[in-house]
């Protein structure tokens, strides 16, 4: 066992950690704050991610077609994408609530269940169906800019690029902000309203349908900015690559105590340093008997383990109490 | 991806409607219908290979029906999607043995559906030619109905680690895609190289297909020479980009899951300069393909990808059986399954004979190099190693 090895790459792992962290504390807002106001689960949620990164890719395509890609300074051209992304990503999910699941507000929890599986499959393959029509392509690429790729190499085994420092600082200025929103802002006051109580809420003047549609948009836009971040640092994109990240995406939420704002945060970022450390460290740990095709299996065994002992999560009894 | 799924319901739309025309009665000059079957993935992250396939079968029925029809034979191909997937393959193939004008398959792509499927029509004898299954598994069971006319991993691997072997090559890394095709193939890479005292220094499994990164921070620690990924294109170009994107400096390597345009389109940069193996030769390089490659760009308007030349000799085999067994007067699946095993043809991908577990008796392989980051100049991907190696006897 080379030891050296093992400390050596340390912080690499902890960076890529946190950077798939983040991007599933971003996508799991989405599920948790849905379910914190409806008590359901939106599972079309990992589709309206993944549009985001197709709003990005589209932009930066056509941005490249049109020659602008390279002479636009690159961080107007990431704004640009972001909230291109955001906007798509939030109106899309507030058309899915309008359309899918507002209609079945009264209806047993396991209809609109079903119905968000039902927009999930529709959506992914609305995508692929456009993407074939409008450029023939299933598998999307991200074109490389040169100052996101650049990189520091602070020792043999460790460097940093900037799109990895992008994604994290991006990242971090949107829980920051969402956080203000939620818990700071009149706004944010009575989506915690309606959270708890829908009917007394409503009595207190408050709008329960704009409310709700509005959770969906900031959720939709919080997904669709991981999306573009997604594509920005893993650069691949099919109509069905949201799929896993969503899913893992939920688990985070529900690991944090879903309905839990902070919870969906940190549940986020123990899961993406979960993976990346088991996905680096198992297969030199064991000698090559288990390799990082078990990440997964061992993220989600530590999940279970955890889930046994608070079954409401890592956050989740706080806001019982609170509540 | 060529393919939408509404195209594949236009294409499924017609050939229903072709069937219902050609129930007997219909024509009572016409001895019936003969379909060819194509099975490969033709939505996807792997379709363009699998609509080259599809499409240099189609253009081998349309050049060789004639003498068919002159018999009073309707003749057919009829596609079907795989989409890269046992389940679906087998589901396929389960209408293909319930349609009994289907009397070949041509198929498929990916031997970890090839071989589930091709137990379903082993149960009729309906006989499928490979254009592209390198697995050894897939002859190996020494099937009656069961062909190929590419070569085996058994070699392949050992043509790639013997080309590593003369690059100086003194550590690799391998990774593999988990499937019957890309781990079996990773395995046979890491015997030879280890037979040779090549240092293996990780063999790591991943159905990953986006973010590589916890993979590839253990691999620039050990920094090996090589790099070899065991798999397909659409899995293999993200690895390879990100790879680069880290800063690693080994030369990378693959198998035949590697010869598509994608994979440039994908990886860009990174991946211009590596070599691959394959079981199968550009087409463009074929000195019998000329005009093969010609007459597919006149008529799909586009190169044909790896395997379309394969798929359409495999194609042209089926046919010249089934000619020959219509000639006899009895048209049965059994009898153009062994009829094709005896077949002999000198096809646009060389001379083509088949040994006695369906293996083509003297297969080609190759070494290429990736020569440029355009997708559209894959075509110019040099050979820089051609061999001529017998299929192994079954061990």
């Amino acid at each position: 066992m080379d030891f050296e090895l093992l400390i050596g790459i340390f912080p690499q792992v902890l960076l890529d950690g946190l950077i798939l962290g983040f991007m599933y504390a971003l996508i799991a807002l989405g599920y948790t704050m849905v379910y914190g106001v409806l008590e359901f689960i939106n599972f079309a949620h990992s589709e309206i991610f993944i549009v985001g990164a197709f709003v990005g890719v589209e932009i930066l395509l056509g941005l490249k077609a049109a020659g602008l890609l390279e002479t636009l300074p690159w961080i107007l051209v990431l704004l640009l994408i972001l909230v291109a992304g955001m906007a798509v990503s939030g109106g899309l999910a507030v058309l899915v609530e309008r359309v899918a699941y507002r209609p079945l507000r009264r209806a047993p929890r396991l209809i609109p269940l079903i119905s968000a599986i039902g927009v999930s499959f529709f959506l992914q393959d609305l995508i692929r169906l456009v993407e074939s029509i409008w450029r023939n392509a299933f598998n999307l690429v991200y074109p490389s800019m040169e100052t996101l790729n650049r990189r520091f190499e602070l020792t043999s085994t460790i460097d940093v690029s900037v799109k990895s420092l992008v994604v994290i600082t991006a990242a971090l200025i949107m829980l920051w902000a969402l956080h203000v929103l939620v818990n700071r802002t009149k706004i944010g006051t009575a989506i915690r309203a309606v959270a708890e109580d829908q009917a007394a809420a409503s009595l207190m003047g408050i709008n329960v349908n704009r409310i709700i549609s509005l959770t969906f948009l900031i959720g939709g836009a919080m997904g669709g900015a991981a999306g573009v971040l997604f594509g920005v640092q893993y650069s691949l994109i099919n109509p069905y690559t949201g799929f896993i990240p969503g899913l893992k995406a939920f688990t985070a939420a529900v690991l944090g105590g879903i309905g839990n704002i902070p919870g969906a945060m940190m549940g986020g970022l123990v899961l993406g340093l979960l993976e990346a450390f088991a996905a680096s460290y198992l297969s030199l740990l064991t000698g090559g008997a288990f390799g990082a095709e078990y990440k997964d299996i061992f993220a989600f065994s530590i999940l279970i383990l955890i889930l046994i002992f608070r079954p409401k999560g890592l956050l989740g009894e706080i806001v019982r109490e609170r509540a | 991806m060529r393919h939408s799924r509404l195209h594949h319901l236009s294409i499924w739309v017609t050939a229903l409607a072709v069937v219902a025309l050609a129930t007997p009665g219909a024509d009572a000059q016409s001895k019936g219908t003969i379909k060819i079957a194509t099975q490969s993935p033709l939505s996807g992250g792997q379709a363009s290979l699998g609509e080259g396939i599809k499409l240099g079968a189609q253009l081998a029925v349309e050049k060789g029906k004639a003498s068919l029809e002159k018999m009073g034979y309707k003749v057919e191909l009829v596609p079907y999607d795989d989409q890269a997937k046992p389940d679906v393959g087998v589901a396929n193939a389960k209408n293909i043995i319930a349609d009994k004008d289907i009397m070949a398959v041509i198929g498929h792509l990916n031997s970890g559906v090839a071989i589930p499927s091709s137990e379903v029509y082993k149960e009729v004898n309906v006989v499928m030619i490979s254009p592209a299954n390198t697995n050894p598994v897939v002859t190996d069971r020494g099937y009656p109905n069961v062909n190929r006319v590419c070569g085996r991993d058994d070699v392949q691997g050992v043509v790639g680690s013997e080309f590593a072997n003369a690059q100086k090559v003194k550590s690799v890394y391998i990774i593999h895609d988990k499937t019957q095709y890309g781990q079996s193939i990773a395995e046979f890479f890491k015997a030879d190289s280890e037979k040779k005292g090549v240092k293996v220094l990780g063999f790591e499994g991943t159905e990953e297909k986006s973010n590589f990164d916890p993979i590839i921070t253990p691999i620039k620690a050990k920094n090996p020479d090589l790099i070899y990924f065991g798999g397909i294109y659409d899995q293999a170009a993200p690895f390879f980009k990100q790879a680069r994107e880290k800063g690693i400096k080994a030369k990378f390597m693959g198998p035949d899951g590697m010869d598509s345009s994608d994979l440039t389109k994908i990886a860009g940069k990174a991946v211009v300069g590596m070599n691959y193996t394959s079981a199968a030769g550009p087409a463009s390089a074929l000195p019998k393909a000329k005009t093969f490659v010609e007459e597919f760009k006149k008529k799909f308007g586009k190169n044909p990808e790896p395997y379309a030349a394969e798929s359409y000799d495999a194609a042209m085999i089926a046919l010249k059986a089934i000619e020959e067994v219509a000639k006899s007067g009895k048209m049965s699946r059994e009898d153009v399954s062994a009829a094709v095993r005896k077949e002999k043809l000198s096809g646009i991908t060389g001379e083509i004979a088949f040994d006695g577990k369906g293996d083509r008796q003297k297969a080609q392989y190759f070494v290429l190099q990736v020569a440029s980051d355009d997708p559209q100049k894959w075509g110019d991907n040099k050979i820089v190693k051609q061999l001529t190696i017998a299929a192994p006897e079954k061990k």
